[in-house]
Parts: structure tokens; sequence; C-alpha cells
């Protein structure tokens, strides 16, 4: 079984990387992270940091952009070009597919944010002139980031086996948008004092993605550690969301017929 | 062991805008494919051709009826290591070369990377794609896609293979290399189960076909037993006959149809043949072709699909061709 | 005439037209933008202020992007405030609220505090001449920052220099001092406010650290200034001294510090620290000639 699966995510690996959108995306967030250095220079005092936040949050924002871009096709894309008519009548199963398409995908992002990631750091050696080891703190919030991507690619991969691109790119984005108000919601629910609104707020609380908690660009830009506890429990969580969003898309997709 | 079975097999679509209604595109199929058969389904387009064949390979799910392959029920998808399928009008992926997506197929058949790359070798030169092994995909055209199709249901030699329309989109050449090879893989012990609506491909090739229209089977069988079930007759094409020929002709012809300048005389009974031959010379006609006739596939098929009257096909068939000539 | 050569002149005139739109209404909008700039530019921050959002709000919006977009409000407030400086505005309007978004959406960015507290708390026209507001800035930094000790020296400062209150000075000193990494300077300025309360003393002892500090031209140069006046006061008490000294023996007012040369209280005629010579002014005290480059009024 694994290596049909490796074989797919080779493969999705493979077509997601020849499209030119994502060249484009790259190469768009390394001419902004080289920019950052300019933006330095306009702002007093704070030439470094603004590198930082700008970098870190320009890999952000163009990783979430590919990672919808791309996740929203993965499944449709074969639905609809009917490639997935060659692919289901040979020996694999329809479960081995999804986890062959997602791991083709966050292979994709995996790389271009180590590329974007490099880019950043170029930019960062231009402008100090050396590196201290203190500097791959920023790492901690790549890993933060790519955490963050592959739970909004295995959302995109489930609306893809449901609906279209458009409506996919709608929700996926619009769970990444509630997703960091989490903490609003409930706190909101908390305030109005109705046990009714109170719970329903909770059970959102608990039952969607909480991206906020990897929110953690601005205090790298500082030079704040994240503690080592919640590296691993965060991580953890994306596990356990990843595993939950990946399951329920091989149940969607096992009863999927495709005419 | 059949190689297919077919039982019963229904699929109702659920149709309308609230998914009320139910639109029938199966209705109870029953046949069987031996092993080693050609067989061909046939029908117009919608009746339910590509509907079976996905059905076989698990694309869609039956509302009710079961089937076998190879003896395996279905759902049993490790036995997809033994079918090829090409699907009707395929399409693959944009950006790979035939070589690489060949290559991926193997993969997912289990394939080990020296057979794997024997295999894709044999198919591209057998298919004539060798030399744009390495273009992407995107860039071919309809006949180049349909090969690249064939060879993705050959890559893992498979005993039994399903195509689904192989000779839509492909020019004269292209149909006759189709054809070729399907006769190969026969000639090689497989089993092929195609579906065509092109009536004098499945004459050529198939041992035996059935006839699906609006989900329903309309008839199966042997092709050479349903071809021979028109009573054969030998046709006489004559150039300017006498009238008085005509005449004499007449109790021995089934039919004589005129066509412009010629006239078309269908002679019952071989016995009476000597005779009229004897006659045709004697007038001293001008005899222009001799052929036998057989019911054609195109007859049965109009026939079974009910063309009205209940008239027997060949005359049907003579009525569209020219006018009855009548004493 | 073909129709390709028919089709010729009217293709070629419609081109033409289009290009001739293109190009007159890019002229156009050139002194259009120039007048929407005056207009908007007449409007005044008042406008502005209404819109700001608040920093609370940004910070939740901004889907953890927050440090970028206080980097982005920080740019803003620099470009602001140099603006209006090169302008000779008088009113800094929304350098206070901006400050407070900045802060709020990067609670350590204690550049924002520093440099923010200055600008408010200088007195117009180099400034906002908000030295309260200053104080909040300062003190809403503490809270974040609470071990960063330079904060406090910016926060006595602002007590000492621009408040008069030597008693929250010496306090604020102390407090200061006593955070990890404070400088030993602190102890002594705490010290020194709490004995001479505003004398030249300490506050020469406060901007030479100033000036220490200065980790850029703009402060470098305003330290120098003060340091500069200060030594100018200091010079003029003495000289005062002397002059009181002269008319107490001589029975009548200097006109000029040669006669206090001549009497030998002097050994040579006094200059400022700017070399331009000091005179006697009205009320026959000390005073900077018209060519010193010192500013008294920074000791106001």
């Amino acid at each position: 079984m694994t290596r049909r699966v490796a074989s797919i995510a080779l493969n999705t690996f493979k077509e997601s990387v020849r499209e030119r959108v994502l060249y484009n995306l790259v190469v768009f967030a390394l001419l902004l992270i080289g920019a950052a250095i300019l933006f330095g220079s306009i702002s007093v005092g704070i030439e470094q940091i603004i590198l930082v936040n700008l970098g870190l949050s320009s890999i952000s924002v163009f990783g979430l952009l590919m990672a919808i871009f791309i996740g929203i096709g993965l499944v449709w894309k074969e639905i609809d070009k009917r490639t997935i008519f060659s692919i289901l009548s040979k020996p694999v199963r329809r479960g081995e597919f999804i986890l062959g398409k997602y791991l083709g995908l966050l292979l994709t992002l995996i790389i271009n944010t180590g590329i974007m990631t490099l880019g950043f750091y170029a930019a960062l050696l231009y402008q100090k002139r050396t590196l201290a080891l203190a500097d791959l703190l920023a790492l901690e919030a790549v890993y933060f980031i790519l955490l963050q991507l592959a739970i909004v690619v295995g959302l995109a991969l489930l609306f893809s086996c449901i609906s279209t691109p458009i409506l996919s790119a709608v929700f996926t984005f619009s769970l990444y948008v509630v997703g960091n108000f989490l903490d609003d919601i409930r706190w909101f629910g908390q305030e109005t004092g109705s046990a009714v609104v109170e719970s329903l707020t909770s059970g959102i609380y608990y039952l969607l993605p909480n991206f906020g908690d990897f929110n953690v660009i601005s205090q790298i830009a500082h030079g704040e550690r994240v503690p080592g506890y919640l590296l691993i429990s965060n991580s953890l969580y994306a596990l356990l969301y990843v595993s939950i969003l990946i399951s329920a898309a091989i149940l969607v997709f096992e009863e999927r017929e495709f005419k | 062991m059949s190689a297919i079975e077919i039982l019963d097999l229904t699929k109702d679509y659920a149709v309308g805008f609230f998914r009320k209604r139910l639109r029938r595109a199966l209705d109870g199929l029953s046949l069987h494919v031996e092993v080693g058969e050609v067989f061909g389904l046939l029908g117009p387009n919608g009746a339910g051709k590509s509907t079976t064949l996905k059905l076989l390979l698990r694309l869609i799910f039956p509302t009710s009826g079961t089937a076998r392959l190879l003896g395996r029920e279905l759902g049993d998808v490790s036995m997809h290591a033994r079918v090829g399928y090409l699907p009707e009008n395929p399409y693959f992926y944009d950006h790979l070369t035939t070589r690489e997506f060949l290559n991926y197929v193997g993969e997912l058949f289990g394939l080990a990377s020296a057979q794997r790359y024997r295999r894709v070798g044999q198919l591209l030169d057998r298919l004539g794609l060798a030399d744009s092994c390495d273009i992407p995909l995107r860039k071919f055209s309809k006949g180049m896609v349909q090969r690249v199709g064939i060879a993705q249901a050959l890559m893992n030699d498979p005993e039994l293979i399903f195509l689904d329309e192989p000779m839509s989109g492909l020019d004269p050449l292209g149909r006759r290399e189709v054809r070729d090879l399907i006769l190969e893989l026969k000639a090689a012990g497989k089993t092929v189960f195609f579906s065509t609506h092109i009536l004098s491909d499945a004459e050529m090739l198939c041992d035996r076909v059935a006839i699906l229209n609006r989900g329903r089977l309309h008839g199966r069988g042997e092709l050479r037993e349903i071809l021979s079930l028109g009573v054969s007759a030998t046709e006489v094409v004559l150039e300017n006959p006498a009238p008085e020929l005509l005449t004499e002709l007449q109790p021995y012809s089934r039919a004589a149809v005129r066509t412009g300048n010629r006239v078309r005389v269908e002679i019952a009974e071989e016995a009476a043949l000597a005779k009229v031959l004897d006659m045709i010379l004697r007038r001293g006609a001008q005899v222009v072709s001799l052929n036998p006739v057989k019911m054609s596939l195109e007859d049965y098929f109009l026939a079974q699909m009910g063309d009205g009257a209940g008239r027997p096909p060949a005359e049907a068939k003579r009525q569209v061709q020219g006018e009855e000539v009548r004493k | 005439m073909t129709a390709a050569a028919a089709k010729g002149p009217r293709i070629s005139r419609l081109r033409l037209a289009c290009g001739v739109v293109l190009v007159l209404s890019f002229l156009a909008l050139v002194p259009l933008q120039r007048a929407i700039d005056r207009e908007l530019a007449a409007q005044g921050d008042a406008g502005e202020l209404l819109y700001l959002p608040s920093g609370a709000i940004l910070r939740r919006l901004s889907l953890g992007h927050e440090g970028l977009l206080a980097d982005i409000y920080w740019t803003r407030v620099v470009q602001y405030f140099g603006r209006k400086r090169l302008g000779g505005a008088t009113r800094y309007d929304l350098l206070g609220p901006l400050l407070r978004i900045t802060t709020e959406l990067d609670p350590q960015l204690v550049i924002a505090y520093r440099f923010g507290a200055i600008f408010l708390a200088e007195k117009a026209p180099a400034g906002a001449g908000q030295p309260q507001e200053a104080l909040q800035l300062l003190r809403r930094g503490i809270v974040a920052n609470p071990d960063y000790w330079r904060l406090w020296q910016d926060l006595g400062f602002i007590y000492y220099w621009d408040l008069k209150d030597y008693a929250s000075a010496a306090r604020v000193f102390q407090a200061g001092s006593e955070r990890p990494g404070a400088q030993l300077w602190m102890k002594a300025m705490a010290a020194s406010v709490a004995a001479q309360g505003g004398g030249v003393q300490t506050s020469r002892l406060l901007w030479s650290e100033i000036y220490r500090q200065a980790d850029n031209d703009q402060i470098r140069l305003s330290a120098k200034s003060h340091l500069l006046a200060l030594q100018a006061q200091e010079d003029m008490e003495s000289l005062n001294a002397l002059l009181r000294k002269y008319r107490q023996t001589v029975g009548r007012p200097a006109r000029s510090f040669r006669e206090l040369v001549a009497a030998g209280l002097l050994r040579v005629e006094p200059r400022d620290p700017s070399s331009v010579p000091y005179r006697i002014g009205p009320g026959g005290l000390a005073a900077l000639s018209t060519g010193s480059k010192i500013d008294l009024q920074l000791l106001q």
C-alpha cells in the first residue's frame, strides 16, 4: 500500500510543481522579501524587525495562497478531467488515492516554503552581514507556518472532494479566517451570559481548526522563543486535525460516484 | 469460469434539482462473457454502455444486482491488477510525458522497476508512441491520446480488457490499428469487452454481441448466428435488363429493385440460381455483379431496436435503398 | 477601392482616437489629482482622526500578522512626524493615536514607546507638546515590557525635564535603576535629582548620559545643544556673580567684560561654548551675543 501511496504522492508533486502559478507566487514572495530590506531603510530603528516580520508574513501569506490554490483543484481536477478513471481502475484503493494526493501536495508546499525561507535568510544575511545562531529562531515560525498550511491543505482537499474549486476556495479561506478568531468567538459566548450561546461557541471553538495558536511571527521577530511544550503540543494538534480531515475526505470519497 | 458474469445489474440515478426523480440508466442487465472472447456491447449513445463498464470497474455503484470479474466479486480492488480499462474520451495529466505517465501507471500496478521499464518500452513501440514519449501529454492530438489510453490499459498485461468506444475520434488508419490490436489480444488468449456504436467494427471483431438501448438488453448472441438469421440469398445486379427477362425471373426472385439503369434481383433458393443464371445468359443481359446476401449486423440491430411494423429487416433495408420494382 | 483598403483609414483613425484619449486623460489626471491632494490636505487631520481604527480590532483583523502591521504603522508615525515638521506644523494631532495603534499592535516595539514619547513630549514646534500623553505611552510600555529599564529612563526624563516634577523623577529613576541591566548612572541620577531637584549638575548628568547613549545623530545633536546651553547658563551665573562683585568694589555696573579683565576679575574676555563672546545685556546681567549658536530656549 505504501508504494502506491508514495507513487500517487510523487505524481501529485510532479503535476503541481509544474504549475506555472506556483513559480509566479514563489518569485513574488522572494521579491517582496528582498524589498523588505528597502522598507527597513525608510523606517527608523526597525530594519531587522521589519525584515523578519515582512519575510515571515510573506512566507505565510504566499504559502496560504499556494495551499488553497492547488488544494482546491487536487481532487476536483481529477474528477472533472476524468483522469480519475484511469487511476481508480487500477488496483488502488480510494483511501490510498486521497492520502497520496495529500502527501504530494504537502511535499510541494514544504519545498516551496523551503525556497522562500532560503530567500528570507539570504535577505537577512545581506542586511546583517553575518548570521548568528540566534537567527535560526525564525525556523520555529516557519515550522508553525507549515503546520498551519498542513491543516489548510487538508481542508482544501476535503472540500475538493465535495464541490467545485471556487466554492472550495471560499470555504477553505473562510475557515482559515474564522479559525483565527476562535478565541474571540468563545469569549463572546462567555460574555453573553446565555448558556446556550456559550455552549454553542464553546463547541465551535473545539470543532473548528484553531489557527490562532500558530501565530508566532510577532514574538519571533522580537527574539522570543516558542516554548518547547508548545512546539510539541501544537504539532500534535496539527497531526490530529489533519487526520480528522483526511479521514473525512476518505469517507466522502469512498461514496462518490464518477459518472 | 466466465471472464465476466453480470446478474440483473440495475443502476438508478437521482435527478432533478432536489434529487427526487429517479432515472434508470441500466435495467436488469444479465449477461456473461467467456474467457478468450471478444465481446461487443452495442447501442446508441446514452444506451447505458459506459454505465455498464463503470459499474464493473467500481467507478459507480449498482442500485441492485451483482457482477463478477474473473470469478471475483466487484469491490475486490486487487482484482484490478488483472484488468485493463480504456475510458471513453480519455484525458490524462497535462504536465506529464507519456513515459512518465506509463511509468506511474506501472507503479500503481506494483510492477518492479526493471519490468516497468521493459513494458513501457514495449508499449511505446507497439503503439507508435516512441517518438513522442517525452512530450507533455497536453500537447497530444486525440488520436495520440487514444493510443496512450490503450497503452495504459495494457500496462499490466491484463487478462481482461475493457475498452469504452476505442475507435472514437480515430482516423481510418487509427481504427485499423486498433482493430488489429484487438485481434492480437484475442490471439493471445485475452478477453476483450468493448463498447461501441459503430456496428461495422463490431461485425469485424466480435465473437458475441449484446445490444443495449435505453438501459435495457435487446438482444445478444453469437455474431455468426445473428448474421445467419436472415434468409441467405444471392443478389444479382443487371444492367438494363429487358422487361421480358424480369418477367421470366419473377417466380424465382424474391424482390427486384431498380436503381437508375440497374436492377437488383434477389434469388432466394440456391437451387434456382443455376436456372436463373441460365435465363440471364440466354437473354444476353449484362450482369454487373453477383453476391451472396447475408443479414448484416445493422439489420439485426435495427430489428432489435424495433423499426415499427415488424417487417423482416432485409426488406426494411431495401426500402431505404431504392424503389421496389413491381411488375 | 477594395474592402481592405476601405477599412484601412478607419482602423488607423480609431487607433489614433484611442491613443489621443489615453494621453489626454493621463495629462488631465495629474492636475486633478493635485487638486484632490490639496483639498485633502486642507481638511487637516481632523477627518482622519475620526477614521483611525482601534489597535485592538486591527490586531484581531491582522490574522497573525500584527507585527508587520505594527511596523507599518510605526513607519506611518515617522513619516507623519517628519512631514509635519518639515511643513512647519505646530500641531501633531494624529501622533498620539497613531502611536497608540502601533503599540497596541506590537506592545514590544520599544522604539515606538521611546521615540514616540520624545516626539510627544517636546514642546511645539519641535514636538507635539503633550507630555501627559507621553507619560501614558511610556507607562503602557513599561507594563508590556517591565524589565526594559530604558523605558524608566525615558519616563524619568519627561518628569524631570518637561514636567519639572522632581519628586516623581527621582522615584522613577530609582525604580528604573533596579531593573535588570540598568546602568549605574540611573542610581546616580536618582540620588542627584532627590538632592538638588532641577539643578544644573543633575541636568548635565542627564544630558551627558543621553549623549553617550545616542544611537543616531538627531538625538546626539539635541543632547549636545542641551549640554552647551547648560554650560552657558552655568557660565552666566558665574559671570553674574563676578559682575555683582565688580559693582560692589567699583561702585558702578560694568559696561563690558574688558573692565572686569582690567580689574583682574577675569583673565581673558569670556566666550560662550560656541566661542562667541558674552556681552553684558539689559539689567547689567551676562547675556549671549547675537551671533551665538547657543539656544537658551532649550532650558525652558
